[in-house]
């Protein structure tokens, strides 16, 4: 996969938020086995203890799941994914939302223009 | 606690009355990768062929593993310099052999392996090989020891891109889990991702030691940044050069 990482932040941060990407879109399925913490570095060409504190950041909010025998998966909690995807395009719907206030849309603005934005893509 | 891998106190090496290291004292634990960044000059390889046992330090002291530098610490350093070293005529064969013969802990299958995935013939000779080829070759060596420290000094200097992201991913998928990287560089940008920690040394002395997450997270820049800012080259110096430059291209600082 694409990883990118900018300049202006910690990288483990950018590492765990685009893993929680990559859950929330389905690219890595509720209780699909993950691979491992070196694969996942190499992969995104990172150090490992990097990749590891991204890990133990998903772990912490219970998006992953550490079994000791046999290595991480992904949550088989529908609900705390479903959570999250709901957190994330709030998230965005926001962003849009303020974007559009600043080019002094109204309300009623926003709605047909997303309305007419919907209906181009098809 | 781990136990330190390395350590220096007061480490000091004169040539004639330039003092290229001033008392550096620094810890580093095993299992990280360090990148050592500082200018031209700023004294990385001496400090790296300190640690190597290759120069006698004037003052302070190394200890590797808990060891003075000697047959022990070379045994469990695996040093790629900053020159070549092999004998022009060797086929990449039998510089292999050679680090067979020579070290316990070398890994033929995993040189030749790598090698292969280069498309470097086992059968070529050194002096038909481009620079970045020979460099490749020397690191793969380096890299197929199991060592504790890996001294690597410039490694990705002469090469291009794509075989930079070759060496890096060789560095992080081939060194073992206790062992520590010391990587020397000036090419902040493109080792800082694979990075736990670096060292900045200016003009002999260490300025910093720090984690590459705490720095962006401190500083709010990437060490890239950090480092252009800590030794930019002043500009008046420049300020004929940009004066004199026709077309009007905008010179720093306008």
């Amino acid at each position: 996969m694409d990883w990118k990482i900018a300049d202006d932040r910690p990288i483990w941060i950018q590492l765990s938020q685009q893993l929680t990407a990559q859950i929330v879109s389905g690219v890595y399925k509720p209780g699909q086995r993950l691979p491992s913490v070196r694969e996942f570095a190499a992969d995104a060409g990172v150090n490992p203890n990097t990749m590891q504190r991204a890990l133990a950041e998903l772990e912490n909010k219970g998006f992953i799941i550490t079994n000791r025998t046999a290595g991480r998966s992904v949550t088989q909690d529908m609900e705390k994914i479903e959570t999250l995807r709901r957190d994330r395009a709030m998230e965005q719907a926001r962003q849009f939302l303020s974007q559009m206030k600043e080019l002094g849309y109204t309300r009623e603005e926003i709605g047909n223009v997303l309305t007419q934005a919907l209906k181009e893509d098809v | 606690m781990t136990q330190e891998l390395l350590v220096c106190s007061g480490l000091t090496k004169r040539f004639g009355r330039k003092e290229a290291l001033k008392n550096v004292n620094l810890r580093l634990e095993g299992g990280k990768i360090i990148g050592l960044l500082g200018p031209n000059g700023s004294g990385k390889t001496t400090f790296i062929k300190l640690v190597n046992g290759l120069l006698m330090p004037d003052a302070g002291s190394i200890l590797i593993d808990g060891q003075a530098p000697g047959v022990y610490s070379k045994s469990i350093i695996s040093y790629l310099p900053d020159r070549m070293y092999f004998a022009n005529w060797m086929r990449v064969k039998d510089i292999v052999e050679l680090f067979h013969d020579f070290y316990q802990d070398f890994s033929k299958e995993k040189a030749v392996d790598m090698l292969n995935r280069l498309n470097i013939s086992l059968e070529e000779r050194m002096k038909h090989l481009s620079k970045g080829n020979k460099e490749k070759v020397q690191l793969v060596l380096v890299m197929s020891r199991r060592a504790k420290l890996y001294l690597l000094d410039e490694p990705i200097g002469g090469v291009d891109p794509a075989a930079r992201d070759f060496i890096l991913h060789t560095i992080l998928t081939n060194y073992s889990e206790d062992a520590s990287v010391l990587i020397s560089t000036h090419l902040i940008a493109d080792v800082e991702k694979v990075l736990d920690e670096v060292i900045f040394l200016k003009d002999g002395e260490l300025v910093r030691q720090d984690s590459v997450d705490h720095i962006r997270e401190s500083e709010g820049m990437s060490v890239d940044q950090l480092f252009r800012s800590i030794f930019a080259v002043p500009e008046s110096g420049y300020q004929g050069l940009w004066d004199g430059a026709a077309g009007g291209q905008a010179g720093p600082g306008r």
